[in-house]
């Protein structure tokens, strides 16, 4: 059996891989170890949230699946951070598990150059250190000119609760035993990483007369740019939001060396993520913390599951019944499925180039949890980008590398690559220094047109945003050219809308840069002819000009280094006077621009010149 | 597009004349806006103009400045070489107003690297250069490090925690909005923070000694009775050479009689008009004058006669100064004893007595050195840099106060916090680059380790 590529594993990072290479015509294979699996949510029921709501948004920009996927299986959506700046906008939807997965598999189903097989990886086939195929549990061979591994949190993965640990994956899965130490054999560094999740409690056992009822928004919202929304809003489902007790507390404490990760178990290594510590750990560390807040989040219309967000934990059954039972509302919850904790193998994401192909095999590439992240979000985005990336190297194209001012998925790519990973990676606003420039609102300004360059956006979305470029430009003009004179009427409406009178004549253009004043209320004045995004992209632009001048020279900065190119076969052993941390850093990480090796910990501005010296030395490098 | 740099390129304090070199895109059109004379977009390459320096129509200095336009220049970049005139103080005067203007701070060695990777030198001098930008950066970055030892450094240090806990809250607000149990950081709350900080670093700016030692010199004034040796001590230490005499007003609120330079080191003497005329500045402007001046001064060397005892008046004085830097001086050593040396060791400091006797030239050396062990500046010596990072620690320092200015406008103006807090942002970021910490993951450790976040 021969395909252009092979897509290890059918999470959200697999599902965006293999569409993307087959959508690009070459002829896919996606592996997966259970059909029925594939785009599940293991664990929380949602899509987006903070920056995940623009990666999703991002994604489709270039024209991935995810947020379409999303609109047509939520329950509830709404906009994170709405009374704030646009900057930090995000979408997040309760996604149903069994929508969204069934979804996903129609698609990859009518997916033409796509065949899906089940079945389990072991081994690679590597021939010259270049990739020919994988090798099966049953030792079948199947050949392919570039292999994508997404394969989760299934290398050794271990469910751990209490004292007990068992080799599985998410759901009792088959874990893949082999794989792992297979990467390893070709140089691969293996680092170990935990996390874990919650209980599902029957809902027809919960009181929830003792919870704060948390609703969707009352306006219509859609994750792509190309879907009408799909649901009703009177139809979402509520979350609800409850606190732990001090008996919950006082439950915890009492029973901490029972818990997987305080002494029930001795053996743990894996680094857990600082930023979804298990209940116990939040116990622990913020001692002083009367309570702890728990959103009570719908898995399904189709069952009924209730995922306790911020509850997980590696307590054995009899603790965590207690536990459960301490909390408002679920004095007699009944436990579904229990929490538990899982560590998994993944790569060490410092041997990856930027394009997420492998440095030690040519055309394997990696995406998702392998790689060190946390979230379907960040995994799904890396799919997406591996698949781009190995169907253009299929192609002989340079490859689709995002910089951090141009897209979330080029910060986490970066950071990836750049810093590496000691505890699972989840992206964070505060991870992107150019957070104003990459908006839930603009994505497809900024992504759309490499969409379309690299064949995942048609010819109709591609006009689309040209038209929507021509719009935004049109109304600016419009705006710049149309003055108001301090008339009684005019001035009478400002005073009414709480902004002051004019004293002389002034454009719609300055108005509109009044923080009081927004587009609505010029449109009193001329007949803007545009939908609401376009008029709200005219809006953002113009309001917040100065922050996003100020940004985007920033940036400037940042790209005009990341111009600067590191040649590949650099080698800095015959660099003389750099200092040894700077030098073993950059052997470890290889970056291709001096932006990227500034961004290294451990390389100092004086490395960089002594860099900058040899590379003009070596290879008649010019600074420019 | 290279930025472009400026820096002092002549050791400070040797001559008269300091030569301050710009160079990169903008040099011309830079220097153009702080000079007063002709255009200088307009004149020919390779010419020298007259003219001065001014700060909002002030002048601050007379200088002739050599335009010399890209490329047959040292970096191959347009260049601009000032002359200036006044000393240390406007040098740096000057130095500062570029870097206000758009100038970066040279880095140590970085006009030759340009030269050398614009092709102006030859290739073969690259290891000497790395090997030279390599020891200057780390000697830079210890005296960067010994020079912010202590209080000020440790000031901004506090501010930043300060500064990072603000951020923090703003962060875990936007990327955590749905906890609820969290303080939600709004304009109105963050703006007394604000004022806080904003009144830090105006501590930091005025408080910071080692700053103010190094830009404006160390004033001192020397005081004792009639004939102790006020004058001889002054003219021994004013060789003629090293002196720089200024007499441009307004540069610092007090009169300078003249200023001495010892190894790199600047005493400004201070309302001493009166040393080398009189010879009694203490008889003259009478005890609570000088009370005064000692609590102005930096540095008091107080004179007393080996051959003289104590009186009531010099351990009243000796009182005064001994919470100050001062040194006690005993002259004429050559004289008989009549001064009670135990008596006087009960009063001060052992340490801070230094026996000389300034006609036979003996002991000038240990005062010499006793003022640069004081001063803690051993490291300054003679080489520039010193003084340009202060020069460049003030110039963010002075960024940081115009980053807030426009933060308080645009809380008035209600902007979204996450737009305020790019400015906040980026005053963290410029008070770790003066302390040398620029971690991104500071702040993201921050979050995680200030509030409790789960899944």
């Amino acid at each position: 059996m021969n395909y252009e590529v092979i897509v290890v594993g059918g999470g959200h990072a697999g599902c965006e891989a293999s569409l993307a290479c087959a959508r690009k015509g070459h002829k896919t294979l996606l592996i997966t170890g259970n059909i029925n699996n594939i785009a599940d949510m293991p664990c929380n029921p949602s899509i987006g949230g903070s920056a995940k709501g623009i990666v999703v948004r991002e994604i489709d920009a270039l024209g991935g699946e995810m947020g379409i996927n999303a609109d047509k299986s939520h329950i509830q959506i709404k906009m994170l951070n709405n009374a704030k700046g646009p900057a930090v906008q995000a979408l997040r939807c309760q996604a149903d598990k069994i929508t969204y997965p069934k979804n996903m598999r129609e698609t990859l189903n009518k997916q033409e150059n796509l065949e899906i097989k089940e079945a389990l990886v072991e081994d690679l086939i590597v021939e010259n250190n270049k990739i020919r195929g994988v090798i099966l549990e049953n030792k079948d061979k199947i050949y392919s000119n570039a292999v994508i591994l997404t394969t989760g949190t299934y290398l050794k993965a271990d469910i751990m609760v209490g004292d007990t640990r068992r080799r599985e994956g998410p759901h009792g899965e088959k874990p893949s035993n082999h794989l792992s130490d297979n990467l390893k054999k070709y140089g691969f560094k293996i680092i170990r990483l935990k996390t874990g999740t919650p209980q599902r409690i029957d809902k027809n056992t919960i009181d929830f007369s003792k919870t704060k009822v948390e609703y969707g928004d009352s306006i219509y919202h859609t994750f792509s740019f190309d879907t009408e929304p799909l649901y009703k809003i009177e139809e979402q489902v509520p979350c609800h939001l409850i606190y732990t007790t001090p008996v919950t507390h006082k439950i915890i404490k009492e029973n901490l060396n029972k818990s997987s990760m305080y002494g029930g178990l001795n053996d743990i290594t894996g680094v857990g993520p600082r930023y979804c510590p298990s209940i116990e750990d939040k116990i622990v560390r913020f001692a002083d913390k009367e309570r702890h807040q728990l959103f009570l989040e719908p898995e399904s219309l189709y069952y009924d599951d209730i995922y306790i967000q911020g509850f997980s934990t590696s307590m054995p059954h009899d603790v965590q019944e207690k536990m459960v039972h301490s909390l408002p509302g679920l004095e007699n919850a009944k436990i579904l499925k229990y929490a538990y904790a899982i560590e998994y193998d993944a790569i060490d994401s410092l041997q990856l180039k930027p394009s997420l192909e492998t440095k030690i095999i040519e055309n394997l590439y990696t995406a998702g949890q392998i790689n060190g992240t946390s979230g379907y979000e960040e995994a799904a985005c890396q799919g997406l980008i591996a698949g781009i990336n190995a169907s253009l190297k299929l192609e002989n194209k340079e490859p689709l590398i995002l910089k951090r001012n141009e897209a979330y998925i080029g910060v986490l790519i970066d950071d990836l690559i750049t810093k590496g990973v000691r505890d699972p990676y989840r992206l964070l606003t505060s991870r992107a220094e150019y957070r104003l420039l990459l908006r839930h609102d603009n994505a497809d300004l900024r992504l759309r047109k490499l969409g379309y360059k690299v064949g995942l956006i048609d010819e109709k979305r591609y006009q689309k945003l040209l038209d929507k470029e021509r719009d935004i430009e049109r109304i600016n003009e419009t705006l710049k050219n149309n003055k108001i004179t301090p008339k009684e009427e005019v001035n009478k409406y400002l005073i009414e809308i709480g902004s002051s009178p004019i004293k002389d004549g002034i454009t719609l253009y300055d108005l509109l840069k009044r923080p009081e004043i927004n587009i609505n209320h010029i449109k009193r004045f001329i007949y803007l002819s545009s939908n609401q995004d376009i008029l709200q992209q005219v809006e953002i632009n113009i309001k917040y000009a100065g922050y996003i001048e100020k940004a985007n020279r920033e940036a400037a900065k940042m790209v005009d280094l990341e111009n600067k190119k590191i040649p590949i076969d650099i080698d800095y052993d015959n660099i003389h006077n750099l200092a040894s941390e700077a030098k073993q850093k950059l052997k470890e990480v290889r970056p291709i621009s001096i932006g990227q090796a500034l961004r290294i910990s451990g390389v100092n501005p004086a490395d960089i010149s002594i860099l900058m010296i040899y590379l003009k030395k070596e290879y008649n490098y010019e600074h420019k | 597009m290279n930025d472009t740099i400026a820096a002092i390129s002549t050791s400070l304090g040797v001559g008269a004349i300091s030569i301050i070199r710009v160079s990169g895109d903008d040099s011309i059109k830079i220097v153009n806006t702080i000079f007063k004379g002709q255009n200088l977009n307009l004149v020919d390459s390779h010419t020298i103009h007259y003219g001065h320096i001014v700060e909002n129509e002030k002048i601050i200095d007379e200088v002739l400045v050599s335009v010399m336009r890209k490329p047959k220049t040292f970096t191959t970049e347009d260049v601009v070489e000032i002359n200036c005139h006044g000393g240390i103080t406007t040098t740096n005067k000057v130095l500062e107003l570029l870097l206000m203007n758009g100038c970066r701070l040279a880095e140590p060695g970085e006009f030759t690297k340009r030269a050398f990777l614009n092709g102006r030198i030859d290739l073969l001098e690259a290891e000497a250069i790395g090997d030279l930008i390599n020891s200057k950066s780390e000697k830079a970055r210890i005296i960067a490090i010994n020079q912010m030892q202590g209080k000020t450094s440790n000031m901004i240090r506090i501010l930043r925690k300060k500064i990072l806990e603000v951020l923090a809250n703003i962060e875990v607000n936007i990327d955590y909005p749905e906890y609820e149990d969290i303080l939600v950081m709004t304009n109105d709350i963050i703006l007394p923070k604000i004022k806080e900080i904003e009144n830090d670093i105006k501590e930091i700016l005025n408080n910071s000694e080692n700053g103010k030692i190094i830009k404006e010199g160390i004033k001192t004034i020397i005081i004792g009775r009639p004939n102790v040796g006020k004058s001889s001590l002054l003219n021994n230490l004013l060789d003629e050479e090293k002196a720089i005499v200024t007499d441009i007003a307004g540069t610092t609120r007090d009169i300078v009689e003249g200023q001495i330079l010892i190894d790199g080191i600047l005493l400004n003497l201070i309302d001493t008009a009166g040393i080398r005329k009189t010879d009694d500045i203490v008889e003259k402007i009478g005890v609570e004058k000088s009370y005064n001046l000692i609590e102005k001064a930096n540095l008091i060397i107080y004179m007393l006669n080996n051959n003289e005892e104590i009186n009531n008046e010099d351990i009243e004085i000796l009182n005064k100064i001994k919470n100050k830097n001062y040194i006690v001086i005993i002259n004429k050593m050559d004289l008989d004893n009549n001064l009670n040396i135990d008596k006087l060791s009960s009063l001060i400091d052992q340490n801070n007595i230094i026996m000389m006797c300034i006609n036979k030239n003996i002991g000038i050396d240990r005062l010499k050195e006793k003022i640069k062990n004081m001063f803690n500046l051993e490291k300054l010596e003679t080489e520039d840099y010193n003084f340009l990072t202060n020069a460049r620690s003030i110039s963010i320092l002075k960024e940081t106060l115009i980053l807030i200015s426009n933060i308080y406008i645009s809380i008035e103006k209600n902007i979204p916090i996450d737009m305020v807090e790019i400015d906040i942002k980026k005053v963290w970021e410029l008070l770790g680059e003066i302390i040398g910490e620029t971690y991104q993951d500071e702040l993201i450790n921050q979050l995680f380790s200030q509030f409790c976040l789960g899944k």
